[in-house]
């Protein structure tokens, strides 16, 4: 008996006897001798709380997290605050523990949950429909391109390499499977995307163009033109959005998407080493029946009372089988949860604030390192510099418990010497300086 | 509705300009113009209209909203194929800590050791458990594993230079089969239910040819039942060069007692909210990580998991490998759902070898105990078991006697079992059998719990028998009552509209 179970041996024999049979064993008889496991299974034996805590923190202290260094680590997921009062919704059992609402009348909080989750990401995003969550940012850039070839019946796909490398990534894994191709948009020499030679690799081809705001650089692109650009031949046109810079920035629906969507987490939730997080998906009114993903829709029970419930379910896997829009059954609800408590609690005011905020201080930073700009142009929160020496320059802010930020070689080869800085609110003037001093020294360090 | 119940408000109903629950850190730069910092095309022009409230009012909405669910914590929850086991809490602390919670996903290597050592033993464990060696724990939940195990299929199959097209899928596959094998550009071709419950041995043999990729297989199957012909089944798939896949939905009936790798699988996922503690979230997030045998390990997604050995008394090194010339590639951002992973490992930690053993054993005593207690006199008639077979962790009954003797359908049981502060069990699902309610008690309930539930059931039955409208008319001491879902679907409305602030 585990500490989870509590069949005693009374009850197993009381039980057993119920059911008219001998022994545990003889509940198995369907399961072959040759494919019976004759051995424990090879892992440790159970081990008491405190010592399942005390190993797990062992390992966890072996991490370096956000709060022993000075982190400026962003690329896809940021160090923001996580306020107290999102981990005191999210943690409650009521939200934490039930399954997906598919009995409505016992499930009215998540499901409103749901229903104002998807009114949030309306308002930002500046589109009129939203589902209520994917997995994460890149899957649903895939989940994007699965609906655009639907909708279509086309298998081009275009994207910006200022799209995140892991969308970029996602798309190519997705693609061999749904039958698509993809052409990558280099950057110009501003770090931002070429809007004639976007224009030139669209064609009558074309399911869909991926963009990002702002870029994977940190570059805020000219969405206008690019958008308008893109739809020249009939395409689909998804921008992948940072939703913290939709205080400050002009949404995606302003500017005529078919569809907006990205990664959620820094709407609330935790960094967790890159998940569990969420992906937020907003388009189009015409597309509302072949979205992917779960929808919450509002309506009135057999009294007259306001409620909510799982609607527009032909899309689903569950229903539709082979024929449903995306195969995706649990998503991420508690973190969607987080996401419109977080967005409650910083309000209408302080989704603007924190982004003039980043806004500033990214632009003190920049300044500040005094170090040759990759994307030059406008940026929010994020920008790539060249580093001469970036290895000095990564080592010496190592021993200052300084994580300077995200080398761009692995991703951008072109950019061999790149480095990407993010900034968030918790990233101070202070923090900002001793940056600026350890890159001042490496680069002293360097031309000595 | 009594005429003093106020309206459900949403949270932006609520809103009233001014009010305000976030206090903005000091701006300790330059307080520069927005204009000058940014090009007027790309600034936003009105805020996007979110909620104005304080905390107290984000805290008492938010509360009100969850008392208005239905969760495990607080009753018995016998969803078929969801395994809705008890979530430990001290997994709710350790995924917390902020070694895991607070750690940046590009943080390098050897700064983030305590996290990849935790997925490398992880993955170890998994690979243990299913039988097969190698293990990605990439995909976000098990549908995004299915894809991730057809992708590999693609792959595999296109590296022997063979073009296949087809994938099979039993009439019981759950719908996430056949909606994945369509996104991985294959065509569904649906395999028949013999007498006993399994796969219709003749229907695979004929529909087995060479232009088929993959049997998708769910064993124990959605009907609760061991498939027997598992031996078969497997030859039948590797004589005709597709790979066979394991749908680990249903895996907690067979830990330590059997497994996939064992029976013939090449690739299985696991729902580690399922099996393994990971709570629902109401939705959400899972993870579902894929074992895959050697033949498949090439095609793995990156980025993997890579452990160096200890040597000369040194501390063994864990990395992050990037490139791997045959893998399918990425499904997702970052390495997956570590704060997943942290509480399924805590989970493994806690019940052992031996622990996963006994719970599948008790889950599987629990299922035929309830199953039991069913088929006695007064319910069994009106509720009996779609197969006449001992059943696995869960087991399917037929609402169809019922509907017939005392005109309740499986529905009106399952809303009038709401009224009974018990959540009801997955409904019309598989489809193949008649007004069906799929049982899965998982062995974390008691015996008093299940014996209540089989008396909840013994009352609904009952009381229809006098009075059929009280179930056909519940529930009755629900938040809300029968919901119109028609309309709902008729006339979306999927955002609140009313912004009175």
């Amino acid at each position: 008996m585990t500490r989870y179970t509590s069949a005693t041996g009374a009850d197993r024999r009381e039980m057993l006897d119920a059911i008219g049979a001998a022994s545990v064993e003889e509940l198995f008889a369907d399961v072959p001798e040759s494919m019976r496991l004759r051995r424990p299974l090879d892992l440790p034996d159970g081990m008491a709380e405190q010592d399942v805590h005390d190993h797990l923190a062992a390992l966890a202290a072996r991490n370096r997290h956000c709060d022993a260094e000075v982190s400026f680590l962003g690329a896809g997921m940021y160090d923001h605050y996580v306020p107290a009062v999102v981990d005191a919704i999210a943690q409650r059992a009521e939200f934490l523990t039930p399954y997906t609402p598919y009995q409505p009348e016992v499930s009215q909080g998540t499901l409103q949950a749901m229903f104002e989750f998807q009114t949030a990401i309306s308002e930002l995003t500046a589109l009129p429909v939203a589902n209520a969550s994917l997995y994460d940012g890149p899957s649903s850039v895939a989940a994007a391109a699965y609906m655009a070839k639907l909708e279509t019946g086309r298998t081009r796909l275009v994207a910006s390499r200022g799209v995140h490398p892991h969308s970029r990534a996602t798309l190519a894994t997705y693609g061999r499977g749904y039958g698509t191709t993809l052409e990558e948009v280099a950057l110009d020499a501003t770090g931002a995307t070429p809007i004639e030679e976007l224009a030139s690799a669209v064609d009558g081809e074309t399911a869909a163009v991926f963009l990002q705001q702002p870029n994977f650089l940190g570059t805020v692109e000219d969405l206008g033109p690019l958008v308008e650009a893109s739809r020249a031949h009939g395409a689909l046109v998804v921008c992948a959005v940072d939703p913290l810079t939709l205080g400050v920035l002009e949404p995606p629906g302003e500017f005529g998407v078919d569809i907006a969507l990205g990664e959620g987490q820094p709407l609330g939730n935790r960094l967790d080493f890159g998940g569990p997080s969420f992906g937020f998906f907003a388009a189009q009114e015409r597309f509302i029946r072949r979205m992917p993903g779960r929808i919450a829709g509002e309506t009135v029970d057999v009294d007259g009372r306001r409620g909510f419930v799982l609607t527009l379910q032909t899309r689903e896997q569950h229903i539709r089988r082979e024929k449903a829009t995306h195969n995706i059954c649990t998503s991420q609800a508690l973190n969607a949860l987080a996401g419109v408590v977080y967005l409650s609690w910083l309000g209408r005011r302080g989704v603007v604030e924190i982004g003039e905020l980043m806004l500033r201080r990214t632009a003190y930073t920049r300044e500040r390192l005094g170090l040759e700009a990759i994307n030059p142009g406008p940026v929010v929160r994020e920008f790539a510099v060249r580093v001469p020496d970036l290895d000095a320059l990564l080592e010496r802010a190592r021993a200052a418990g300084i994580n300077p930020g995200y080398p761009l070689r692995r991703d951008y080869p072109e950019y061999g010497d790149g480095l990407l800085v993010a900034i968030t609110e918790r990233r101070t003037r202070a923090d900002i300086d001793r940056l600026a001093e350890v890159a001042a020294a490496a680069r002293e360090q360097v031309t000595a | 509705m009594s005429p003093a119940e106020p309206r459900t408000l949403t949270i932006f109903e609520r809103s009233r300009d001014g009010r305000r629950a976030f206090a903005p850190p000091a701006t300790d730069v330059p307080e520069r113009a927005v204009e000058e910092l940014l090009p007027a095309a790309a600034i936003r022009r009105t805020p996007p209209r979110l909620p104005e409230v304080s905390e107290p009012e984000i805290v008492r909405h938010y509360t009100n909203l969850s008392k208005r669910n239905f969760d495990l914590d607080t009753g018995f929850y016998p969803l078929g194929s969801c395994t809705m086991k008890h979530n430990p809490k001290v997994n709710e602390r350790v995924a917390g800590l902020p070694g895991h919670a607070r750690l940046h996903p590009l943080q390098d290597a050897p700064y983030a050791r305590g996290a990849l050592e935790l997925m490398w033993r992880l993955e170890r464990a998994l690979a243990e458990i299913a039988g097969l060696p190698h293990v990605s724990l990439q995909p976000s939940a098990g549908s995004q594993g299915e894809l991730a195990g057809l992708l590999l299929t693609r792959a595999y199959h296109e590296d022997r230079g063979e073009t296949r097209t087809k994938v099979l899928t039993p009439d019981t596959a759950h719908g996430t089969n056949p909606a994945s094998v369509t996104m991985a550009g294959y065509e569904v071709v649906k395999v028949g239910t013999a007498r006993d419950g399994g796969v219709d041995l003749d229907d695979l043999r004929t529909k087995t040819a060479e232009d088929v990729a993959c049997l998708m297989l769910t064993n124990p199957n959605t009907l609760g039942l061991f498939d027997t012909g598992i031996e078969e089944i497997a030859r039948t798939v590797h004589e005709a060069g597709a790979t066979l896949y394991y749908d680990g939905a249903n895996l907690n009936a067979v830990m330590g007692i059997s497994r996939p790798g064992d029976m013939g699988f090449d690739i299985v996922h696991f729902n580690l909210h399922k099996s393994f503690t990971q709570p629902h979230g109401g939705g959400g997030p899972g993870a579902g990580p894929i074992a895959v045998s050697d033949r498949i390990e090439p095609y793995l997604p990156v980025p993997r998991v890579v452990h160096v050995p200890s040597t000369n008394g040194a501390e063994p090194v864990y990395e992050l490998r990037h490139e791997a010339p045959k893998s399918i590639g990425r499904l997702r951002g970052f390495q997956g759902n570590f704060g997943v992973f942290v509480r399924a490992y805590a989970y493994i930690c806690s019940v052992g070898g031996d622990g996963l053993r006994d719970v599948s054993e008790t889950a599987v005593l629990n299922a035929n105990y309830l199953r039991a207690r069913l088929a006695e006199a007064g319910v069994g008639e009106l509720l009996p078991a779609a197969f006449d077979r001992a059943c696995m962790h869960e087991f399917v009954l037929s609402g169809a006697p019922a509907k017939r003797e005392l005109g309740i359908k499986t529905l009106d049981i399952a809303k009038r079992l709401l009224d009974h502060r018990v959540h009801p069990p997955t409904v019309y699902f598989p489809l193949l059998v008649d007004e069906a309610l799929m049982i899965e008690p998982t062995e974390t309930e008691t015996r008093e719990t299940l014996d209540a539930f089989a008396e909840a059931i013994r009352s609904i039955l009952d009381e229809a028998r006098e009075d059929p409208d009280i179930a056909r008319n519940a529930p009755y001491d629900t938040p809300v009552r029968r919901l119109d879902e028609t309309s709902a679907s008729r006339r979306p409305v999927v955002r609140e509209q009313h912004h009175p602030g």
